[in-house]
């Protein structure tokens, strides 16, 4: 039961007086502050942050929790980010003190078990990837896209060659033009063909000497496998150009396929899909890379080394593109990692991959009779469907959106809907291999359902929610991004 | 403005061609169709006046919920004005494409690319066909 | 498989109605010659239980805060951690959320990243905060970036030299790319003298970069800096340290156009350096250059208050290559760690809590500095850390007693600053008592008799 009292802004329930930590008294000389630093330095009052004992503040956020969707509560098939359900044996032992309170610049004889993890974790990365050399210092995947491109941009100045152009799918995610604009590069798109593969005619007409990279998501955003991959990474090898994975969609390759083994050059893991590390309602993630030998010089630093019995941190790597954020990575998340791929071991993941492609497959089985999907029969970890004939059956404006809305009523979070923007009225599907043929069944027959109610009700549509289709033209035309007191 | 007596770019900007002060001045806005396309605009970027534009050249941002339109001059010259209360009232937008909404005013060099706009039928045609 | 339901019999009745023979069939997709005809190399599957016991194995490998006293700093800090926050963040309503696509099911994610925009601005005094990046080191790199874009100066930058040394480095990083100019400005007295910035910054250069408190601990003077800038039409970004606000005057105040921290002291454990979160605000006319995701306010359709992502146009999935940055996510678990600590400390507590930091670290400088040997390598008012000089020169050695002793000591400076390689950098948080801060001065004081009485015998 959800008490919307406790649930006002924190400023607004802020009571002058209450506060939530109690410190010890000082044990050392109180002298005045303004002895130790001169008063023009010093704020004349604290910052206004609220007034709230530790009691307000845990029933406030307590209650805040239960107005969110999450993967502990519900079916979240949120197509492309592998909303796979989180071990909390991962969860107890990444907080164990022995990791939690380790101090980043320690030294490192101080740090071997830490350091073997990471060590460990880069090894076994590198073994499923098929690319054996690893830095796990990127903090989320487009972290590690802009790390390899920079990588990419130094590999070639250190061979005096002068590239300028990154290709990317114009089905790829966003995040690969940014990342290669932020790496110094042009971005040049590349089509893709009705099944998301990459047009290799348009790609033939794109490849130059000039082009220092070629961006590939395999399986692409559409759940297909793209057969041409090899011919892809031949062309452009052949340029002299470089192969980089986006490693978004590994969950439906573990232990089948190694990037490297197609012909990727470096590749990105996003642990936080593939490794079930916890989203946290929007992150952190890791973006660990992994690249070929050739590639390892210039890697960002540090990397863990071992010599004979124990581990260092090898910072003297003379032509590395250094660092690319502080310290050394998003070490909670690669715990997770380790935890999840050490539960697994190799026949366990292979079976991640075989359950999690046998569950789209099975889904897409049932609800491709009344929302096509325009790859046909087959899939891998997921599926895009399409809504488009609702609109001329139901007269809906936009039937994606709709039924995205009235799933939330059934109690599921919504498919992503409108990417990939090739399919129209797209709702793209995967569904993990954690979930149930029960879970699916009942799932498509909601869909199924839903496609089978009336307009108005998918119009207006959630009905169940506290709030619903909130007017998003208000807020960005005259942004209110924090409170102000009236 | 009448949209009948304006020419267009391909890319939906209009522009009036008036002379005035010894040399054309053209006044440049989006059309009622770009606008209805655009659906709820949020937000306007404008130039700065004395920037000199191309035709073809970017010079703004028109900007949705969900999508940025970059805004293309349709001609040569010296930007002379800016509708800079404007994006405070983006409604003219919307109400009154030709009058009130507006860009900017571009005191025409190079007249040469002019002949390249379309004129009213012709852009009538073009959003007939749904692009 | 222990988070597989699937039973056999499921997987045939799912073949069936796909109408595959087998699940390898499912894989046909993939070109036989590029597939793994062998098991990967990795070990063996783990029970809980063996996991279990093989991580408290690697777990016990490592010294760390709760088994030693740690006086180390240099941007990672061993601040107090209410319970709370831990209990508050596990739930897994919070955790195994996502991104608020659908604002309906994310309200609570929602409303949480409003409040910790609306607590930044408070602590900052500045007019709009983002809802958290990766890391203090990229925030800053972001915040750099994004002065360059506004002032559109896209060649030159002036940093301090006691800003971050790695925050300088990831600068350097993205700059190689970038063809852009990092100018550092020397600190040879513990601070950028203010005559340093005015040579250094010209029409050219699009913002300076000060740190204070810097990495040295002591505090700079931004509101000087800031004018120099904006003398000369560039920005002024100043990385800070959230707890130290709680006495300090706040870089809105300061003349700041964008303010940066490492958020990790509001909540979060060390981690061995993340994740944590990267806090970053600035002035109202920026915020179409501010990177990150944002929640703003609105209404339903019904005319409730509620909130969802807005200004999204500024982001890479709209604007791709043209893009202000490439970020996808926030790091919203860990801004809602640091929402939690900062409710819960409140305004008084924060000033507390920093009051706590400064008088401790002068008592274990004047500690400290009772032994001849160590002196303050800089005579600079400092918060919470500070550079001491030892006079032998025997930095690794001392340190390394120290830590037999049970003392994390300090952070050797010679790694980034090759003439400080005679000092190390203190760090004194509220955690520390009296009777610890007693150990650190005695096993300093204690190498100082050994190697003295070593001398001797020599």
């Amino acid at each position: 039961m959800r008490n919307h009292r406790s649930t006002r802004l924190l400023f607004e329930l802020s009571h002058p007086g209450r506060r939530g930590i109690a410190l010890p008294a000082c044990d050392v000389p109180s002298e005045p502050i303004d002895a130790s630093i001169p008063a023009s330095m010093l704020a004349d009052a604290p910052p206004p942050l609220p007034e709230l004992g530790e009691s307000d503040v845990v029933r406030h956020f307590t209650n805040l929790s239960t107005f969110n969707m999450s993967v502990d509560t519900h079916f979240y098939p949120l197509g492309s980010c592998t909303m796979k359900y989180n071990p909390k044996r991962n969860e107890r032992f990444a907080a164990l003190p022995g990791f939690a309170d380790v101090h980043p610049l320690q030294d490192d004889r101080t740090a071997q078990g830490m350091l073997a993890l990471l060590f460990e974790l880069q090894v076994l990365l590198g073994e499923i990837a098929g690319l054996p050399a690893v830095s796990l210092q990127p903090a989320a995947g487009a972290h590690g896209e802009l790390a390899a491109l920079l990588v990419a941009a130094a590999y070639f100045r250190d061979r005096e060659e002068h590239r300028t152009k990154v290709l990317t799918p114009d089905s790829a995610h966003g995040t690969n033009p940014a990342s290669a604009r932020m790496a110094g590069f042009q971005a040049v798109t590349v089509k893709s063909t009705a099944n998301g593969g990459v047009d290799l005619d348009d790609l033939q007409a794109k490849l130059d000497d000039q082009v220092a990279v070629f961006m590939i998501t395999n399986p692409n955003t559409l759940g297909q496998f793209d057969r041409n991959v090899g011919r892809i990474a031949d062309l452009v090898h052949a340029r002299g150009g470089l192969i980089y994975l986006d490693g978004a969609n590994m969950n439906a390759i573990l232990g089948f396929v190694r990037p490297g083994d197609f012909g990727a050059d470096m590749m990105h893991f996003n642990p936080h899909k593939t490794f079930s590390g916890p989203h946290g309602g929007g992150g952190p993630g890791a973006g660990p890379i992994c690249v070929r030998d050739t590639l390892e010089p210039f890697l960002p630093s540090p990397i863990v080394v071992r010599d004979g019995i124990s581990y260092r941190l090898d910072r003297d790597r003379p032509r590395s593109i250094g660092q690319v954020r502080s310290f050394f990575g998003n070490v909670g998340v690669l715990i997770r990692a380790y935890c999840y791929i050490r539960t697994h071991g190799p026949d366990g993941l292979r079976r991640v991959a075989e359950n999690a492609v046998l569950n789209a497959n099975y889904l897409l089985s049932r609800v491709r009779h009344f929302l096509p999907s325009p790859q046909g029969d087959r899939c891998m970890h997921e599926f895009v469907a399409s809504a488009e004939k609702l609109k001329t059956t139901k007269g809906l404006k936009q039937p994606a959106m709709d039924i995205a809305k009235r799933l939330l009523d059934y109690g599921y979070h919504a498919p992503t809907v409108y990417f990939p923007l090739t399919v129209p009225e797209a709702l793209m599907i995967e569904p993990t291999e954690t979930e149930s043929k029960d879970t699916l069944d009942a799932f498509a027959e909601t869909l199924f359902r839903i496609t089978d109610e009336p307009a108005e009700l998918l119009r207006e549509a959630p009905h169940s929610t506290w709030i619903s289709r909130p007017d998003e033209v208000q807020a960005a035309r005259a942004p209110r991004m924090r409170w102000k007191p009236d | 403005m009448k949209p009948e007596e304006l020419l267009y770019n391909e890319t939906h900007e209009w522009a009036h061609i008036a002379p005035s002060g010894g040399g054309n001045v053209a006044t440049i806005g989006i059309s009622a169709f770009a606008v209805e396309q655009l659906t709820d605009i949020v937000f306007l970027e404008l130039p700065a006046v004395g920037r000199t534009v191309a035709a073809g050249e970017e010079f703004g941002e028109v900007e949705s919920v969900k999508a940025v339109s970059p805004l293309y001059s349709p001609v040569d010259g010296e930007i002379i004005e800016v509708n800079t209360d404007l994006p405070n009232h983006l409604e003219h937008l919307g109400s009154d494409p030709y009058g009130k909404g507006w860009l900017i005013r571009v005191r025409l060099g190079d007249e040469s690319s002019l002949a390249r706009l379309l004129k009213f039928d012709a852009y009538q045609k073009q959003c007939a066909e749904g692009h | 498989m222990p988070y597989i339901l699937n039973t056999i019999e499921d997987q045939r009745e799912m073949l069936r109605a796909i109408g595959a023979s087998s699940i390898d069939e499912l894989f046909e997709c993939i070109p036989p010659e590029y597939r793994l005809n062998r098991p990967l190399a990795i070990p063996p599957a783990m029970s809980e239980m063996e996991l279990a016991r093989h991580m408290a194995e690697l777990a016990a490998l490592n010294r760390n805060a709760s088994n030693s006293i740690c006086f180390l700093g240099g941007g990672s800090y061993d601040h107090f951690v209410p319970a709370a926050i831990d209990a508050l963040v596990g739930r897994g309503e919070f955790y195994t959320s996502y991104t608020p696509y659908q604002p309906e099911v994310s309200q609570g994610n929602l409303q949480a990243m409003f409040e910790y925009q609306t607590a930044v601005c408070a602590l900052t005094g500045l007019d709009v905060s983002n809802a958290s990046l990766y890391d203090g080191g990229s925030a800053a790199t972001e915040a750099v970036l994004m002065a360059m874009s506004a002032t559109s100066r896209p060649n030159r930058v002036v940093a301090a030299e006691s800003a971050h040394p790695e925050y300088r480095r990831i600068l350097r990083t993205y700059f190689a790319a970038l063809g852009a100019e990092l100018v550092v400005v020397p600190a040879p007295g513990g601070t950028v003298d203010p005559a340093d910035w005015e040579r250094a910054i010209d029409d050219r250069t699009a913002c300076a970069l000060v740190q204070s408190p810097n990495f040295f601990g002591c505090v700079e003077d931004v509101a000087s800096v800031a004018s120099i800038a904006h003398a000369r039409g560039a920005l002024c970004v100043q990385a800070f340290d959230p707890i130290s606000l709680g006495l300090l005057k706040r870089p809105g105040e300061l003349g700041a156009d964008i303010a940066v921290a490492e958020g990790q002291s509001l909540g979060t454990p060390l981690l061995f350096g993340g994740p944590y979160l990267g806090v970053m605000a600035c002035r109202e006319p920026f915020v179409r250059r501010l990177p990150g995701r944002i929640a703003g306010q609105t209404v339903d359709r019904r005319g409730r208050t509620c909130w969802v992502l807005t200004l999204q146009t500024r982001e890479q999935h709209i604007r791709r290559e043209k893009a202000t940055s490439n970020i996808c996510t926030n790091q919203g678990l860990f801004a809602l760690r640091a929402l939690i600590y900062l409710a819960l400390a409140g305004r008084n507590g924060l000033r507390d809590i920093a009051a706590l930091c400064l008088r401790k670290s002068r008592y274990a400088l004047d500690r400290i500095r009772s032994d001849a040997r160590f002196r303050p390598a800089f005579e600079r008012p400092f918060f919470k850390e500070f550079v001491v000089r030892d006079g032998e020169g025997r930095v690794a050695e001392l340190l390394a007693a120290a830590e037999s002793d049970g003392v994390l000591a300090g952070l050797p400076l010679g790694r980034w600053y090759p003439e400080l390689d005679d000092c190390f950098l203190v760090c004194v948080t509220e955690k520390r008592t009296r009777p610890e801060i007693d150990r650190l001065a005695f096993a300093l004081q204690r190498h100082s008799e050994h190697s003295g009485a070593a001398a001797r015998h020599a």
